[in-house]
Formats: structure tokens, C-alpha cells, sequence
């Protein structure tokens, strides 16, 4: 379990657009990375090639490689589904189909591949579950609708749904931006579990947040409205919120940003 | 479940202009009731006293009364944007009055006049040996016609509907799709008849078919398709992006992402779609007199000979004259309304069972 990332190189572009420009970092195993930045940097779109979800938008493209233990996801003949399946994602708001029950939301990425039995099943859900630090709110009503949780319940859910896949890394974009301080506690401790078993990529517009999960932490920033994003610093978060090696860097952090 | 935003106005406070600086003088609860009876029975008393006949002219007097007075009377109280307010919602009532009145007054004449002959043995038999001026006879051959010739146009039309629009929304971008959605909105716009004479000419003049209930069943298939498509459209296009991006995120392929998740998000709809369509083809009549060419015997097959349907049956009843023949056409109309309920109501019982749900 647990994959390493390796990007170099890497140009997303939408349609004739360059949204994002020549990045190349490292991502190690079993750590927690933070992407931190202003908006519109190219921080979701960066996240999103990194499972080959770029490429759904209408017009989305990539240059470059990304190497998941020197394998390259862009290679000729990869097949974006498989990547998808070792690379999960949770998104800014939380999305659990609204037709499927608790239980069907989490088996949903299972049982859509299909091949699995019912036992097999709810024992993957019930660790999904457990796994998502949800399962003690939901177990007596694993068969209700999922849209009846909460706002923090329903995005745990949806963790709870890209871990029962098992996958080897697990991206999270802003995960929290859409919920309140004590839900957002009970995710950031969930990181914290999570990354004994998967590597962690988070974006996130809360440098506190990034301060407190994250092992290292990436400064993204843009030239100018229309330019390319870029990857301005890699380094570890202690380092970055203590003494960044570039200013862009320090201004955005302490507020002097722009 | 009303999305309505509740705005109360405010009941007429007792010390109304005493009060605060934030408290108005308010038209009691009852105001608009006893506006709409006063101004009804102004309405009346004009109608009687001008000597008009026609009682649509009472009723056109009697909404106008209403809504100056629902004017006059919260201007006067109240103010000039409650009075407006008023004005706007009294116009909507109005309005919705006389939407509701041609449904209603064609609900009644069908019902009372329909009821007269609806019995199981009109339901049971056809017209087989009744000519069209003795009462008796019935509407099973046309019944067992229409629903045969609806069943086979919506298996064909159905189908390639869904697949059309599931083309255009999670597929399709270019040329192809900009040409598809334009013939669909062409194919829209084509007359029924037309369509019947198009299956006349390929499947009965040139390849030498004869009438049946299968050719008529492919002219409203014609006309089905593009309904569906659109509906269908429409409702998948209303499937949160976010839902795809979930499914595909956890590895699952984009068929299998349409198939599991987009369309029964949208299942609803996309039934409630189908039936308007179903709908829309059950009352046709061009193309079946074309195409099935009409039969007063019961025929079960669709695919060999004459078959009836409904408004054929009520169209042919119609032309006799009689006054057996007039009860036997309410009748029908009254079985084919009653039909297209039945289906109505069943979409919407399905739409029920799958709509996406919301309980705790």
C-alpha cells in the first residue's frame, strides 16, 4: 500500500489555455501533502492530474509525467479507470449518490466494478466505515438514504467510499472548505489516521490546516490573472510556515500577500 | 413540498399607526375572499342588468371588478407596493381561473356524457355486427389497438431515444452532435401526418406491406422519438457534475457510471418524459387512419391486418351521427383520457419510488 509520486515536468493545459506550468515534485509514501496557495493557481487542477481526472473536463490536456512507483500514468496504453482506482479522490463538497443508500454509497465503487460477494461486501463497508471514523454514527442506519447525513457525516461518507476501494493514494480537494470548525476537526484527525495506510494529497485554502496535517507543503502562485500557475516551493511544513527559502512565499503566509 | 418563500403580510394590528415606526395599517386575512365573492356577485348583477347572454362576458367583468378593487382597497389601507403586490398575485389567481376552466368544463362534458354507455360491456366488445345507428357495440378492438400500437412505437421509439440523448449529454461534442440535436428539433416540428404518409410510402407502397397496427406503431414511433429525446436531455443534463466526477474517481467506467449512477438519478424524470410522449402519440389519429386503416372487428395481431384505436374508433362514431353512435365517441374519449391517466399516474408512482432520496 502506499505509492510514491513523482512529477516532473507537468503542463496542464484547458482547451489552448495553460492553467498550470512545468511542475516537478516529489510525493513520498505514507505522508501528508499539503498544496496551499491563492485561488486560482492550478492547485485543484494539479491535484486533479494526479488521478487523471483533469482529462474529464471538456478540453483538459497534460504534458509531462507522473511516475507512481516509476509508473508512468500518462504512458501509452494506461488505462485512466485503473488509475482512478489506485489513485481516490474526495471533493470540495460532499457528493454521495443521492439514490443509494449509506450502505450502497460505500459499496458503490465496489460493487460498480462488480465481483463481489454480499458478505465480503458489508465486511469492507463496515472497515470503510470504521476507517472513516463513521461507522458508530451510521451502523443502525446503514440501509437510509445518505443525503440525510450532515454536512461532516456525508463528506466522511465520501472518504469512507474512496478508502473502500483501497486505493494507494488518496487525493482530497479542500475537503473541509464547506464545513464547521468541529467537522473539519474530525477529518483533519481522520488525515492523521489515514496516512498509515495511504499517501495524502490535500489541497487546502487553511494554512492552519496545512500547518496541522501535513507533513510538507507546496506554495502555489500565478504571475498574473491569465497566466499559468506554478510551484513556487516543496519543503517540509515546519519549514515553509517558519522560514520559507522564497518571499512570495513568507508574504502569502503572513498575509502580505499581493 | 413547496419551495415557496413564506411571506407573510402583516394582519391589521389593532393600534395600527400607533404603534412603532415599522408597523402599517394591513387588509384583514379575509379581504381577498370577500373581494373575489363581492366582485363574482358585482360581476352578476352587471351581466343581468346590461342584458348580457354570454356568460363568459359576467366572468370577464367580475375578474376585472376584482382586480381594481384589490387595487383600490390595499391602496387605500395599505400602500402602493402592497396594492401592487396584491394587483400581481389577483392577476395570477385570474389567470390560473381561466387556465383551469376549459380543463375542467372538457373533464365534465366527457365524464357526464361519457358515463352514459361506459359499461364492462361496452369495455368487452367491439362493433362487430352493430351498425352505427342501434345503441350497443363497444370499444375493446379499438382499446386492444391503441394499447398494442402505443406499446410497439414506445419499444421502438424508447430505446433510441435514451440512447440518443445519453449520446448528446455524456458523449456527444462536434459536428455529429450539433446535427443530431438539430434533426431532432426538425423532427419536432413534423406533422403527424406526415410522418403516416412517409411509413405509407416505404413500408406499404414500396415494400408492398399491407396495414396493420405494426406500420401505424412506427409513424407515431416518428413522433415519440424526439419527445423523448428532448425530455430525457433535459433531465440528464439536471445530474450534478459532481455525481459523475464521484463515480468515475472511484474507478468505475464511464458506462458503468451512466448506467449506475446518472440515469437513476435522473430515472424520474426520464419517466415522467416518456409518458408525455406516451401521451402525446396515444391521441393521434392521422397516421393510424393512413396506416392501421381502421376495423370494427377485434384483431389481436398487430403485425397482419386492420386493426381500431381509440380516437379513430371516436372519430369514425362521431361521423355516423347518431345519437347511439355520439354516446359510443364520449365514451371512448372518456376510456382514452382515462387511459392516459392510468399511464400518468403510473410514471408518476415510478418517479416516486426512484426519486432520489432525501429522508432522514
Amino acid at each position: 500500500m502506499a505509492k510514491r509520486i513523482d512529477v516532473s515536468g507537468l503542463s496542464a493545459f484547458y482547451g489552448t489555455h495553460k492553467a498550470i506550468d512545468d511542475i516537478s515534485m516529489t510525493v513520498e509514501p505514507h505522508s501528508v501533502t499539503a498544496f496551499i496557495g491563492p485561488s486560482g493557481c492550478g492547485k485543484s487542477t494539479f491535484l486533479r492530474t494526479l488521478n487523471r481526472m483533469h482529462e474529464v473536463t471538456p478540453g483538459g490536456r497534460v504534458e509531462g509525467k507522473v511516475l507512481l512507483d516509476d509508473e508512468n500514468l500518462y504512458g501509452p496504453g494506461v488505462d485512466p479507470v485503473a488509475v482512478r482506482r489506485t489513485v481516490g479522490m474526495v471533493f470540495q463538497r460532499p457528493n454521495p449518490f443521492p439514490t443509494m443508500s449509506i450502505f450502497e454509497n460505500v459499496a458503490a465503487g465496489l460493487r460498480l466494478n462488480g465481483g463481489h460477494r454480499r458478505q465480503d461486501l458489508s465486511d469492507i463497508v463496515e472497515r470503510s466505515l470504521r476507517g472513516a471514523n463513521l461507522w458508530n454514527e451510521v451502523k443502525d442506519r446503514l440501509h437510509k438514504p445518505g443525503s440525510g447525513l450532515s454536512g461532516g457525516q456525508q463528506q466522511r461518507l465520501c472518504i469512507a467510499r474512496a478508502i473502500a476501494v483501497e486505493p494507494e493514494v488518496l487525493l482530497m480537494d479542500e475537503p473541509c472548505s464547506a464545513l464547521d470548525p468541529i467537522s473539519t476537526l474530525a477529518i483533519e484527525d481522520l488525515i492523521g489516521e489515514l496516512k498509515e495506510r495511504f499517501t495524502i494529497v490535500i489541497v487546502t485554502h487553511n494554512m492552519q490546516q496545512a500547518a496541522r496535517v501535513s507533513d510538507r507543503t507546496a506554495f502555489f502562485n500565478l504571475a498574473a490573472v491569465g497566466q499559468p500557475g506554478k510551484l513556487i516551493e516543496i519543503d517540509e511544513t515546519d519549514r515553509i510556515f517558519s522560514n520559507p527559502s522564497v518571499q512570495a512565499t513568507e508574504d502569502y503566509i503572513s498575509g502580505r500577500f499581493g | 413540498m413547496s419551495h415557496a418563500i413564506q411571506d407573510q403580510r402583516p394582519v391589521r394590528a389593532r393600534r395600527a399607526r400607533a404603534g412603532g415606526s415599522l408597523t402599517r395599517g394591513g387588509l384583514p386575512r379575509w379581504a381577498p375572499a370577500a373581494t373575489a365573492v363581492l366582485s363574482t356577485l358585482l360581476g352578476c348583477a352587471a351581466g343581468l342588468a346590461f342584458g348580457l347572454q354570454s356568460k363568459v362576458q359576467w366572468g370577464l367583468i367580475a375578474a376585472l371588478l376584482f382586480v381594481a378593487a384589490t387595487y383600490a382597497s390595499s391602496a387605500v389601507v395599505e400602500n402602493t407596493r402592497q396594492a401592487k403586490d396584491r394587483v400581481a398575485t389577483s392577476v395570477i389567481w385570474v389567470c390560473f381561473l381561466l387556465a383551469v376552466i376549459p380543463l375542467v368544463s372538457l373533464l365534465w362534458t366527457t365524464l357526464s356524457r361519457g358515463m352514459k354507455v361506459l359499461t364492462g360491456h361496452f369495455l368487452t366488445h367491439s362493433m362487430n355486427g352493430v351498425t352505427g345507428f342501434e345503441p350497443g357495440g363497444g370499444v375493446y378492438h379499438a382499446l386492444l389497438g391503441t394499447v398494442q400500437q402505443v406499446a410497439l412505437a414506445t419499444l421502438i421509439a424508447a430505446p433510441i431515444g435514451l440512447l440518443t440523448a445519453v449520446y448528446l449529454v455524456e458523449y456527444g461534442k462536434g459536428r455529429l452532435a450539433k446535427a443530431v440535436t438539430f434533426f431532432v428539433d426538425v423532427m419536432t416540428g413534423i406533422p403527424s401526418i406526415v410522418a403516416g404518409l412517409f411509413i405509407l410510402t416505404t413500408w406499404n407502397l414500396m415494400l408492398g406491406f399491407g396495414p396493420s397496427g405494426f406500420a401505424g406503431a412506427m409513424a407515431l414511433s416518428i413522433l415519440m422519438m424526439p419527445v423523448v429525446v428532448r425530455s430525457t436531455e433535459e433531465m440528464l443534463k439536471l445530474v450534478p457534475n459532481e455525481l459523475r466526477e464521484a463515480a468515475l474517481a472511484l474507478g468505475v467506467p464511464k458506462w458503468r457510471m451512466i448506467l449506475k449512477v446518472v440515469l437513476p438519478t435522473a430515472v424520474g424524470g426520464i419517466s415522467t418524459g416518456l409518458m408525455l410522449a406516451v401521451a402525446r402519440i396515444a391521441g393521434e389519429t392521422a397516421p393510424i387512419m393512413l396506416l392501421v386503416f381502421g376495423s370494427q372487428l377485434i384483431n389481436g395481431n398487430p403485425f397482419e391486418g386492420a386493426q381500431s384505436s381509440l380516437p379513430l374508433y371516436i372519430w369514425e362514431q362521431y361521423k355516423v351521427g347518431s345519437d347511439a353512435s355520439y354516446d359510443r365517441a364520449w365514451a371512448a374519449a372518456l376510456v382514452l383520457i382515462a387511459f392516459v391517466m392510468i399511464l400518468n399516474l403510473v410514471a408518476r408512482g415510478i418517479a416516486r419510488w426512484k426519486a432520489p432520496k432525501t429522508g432522514r
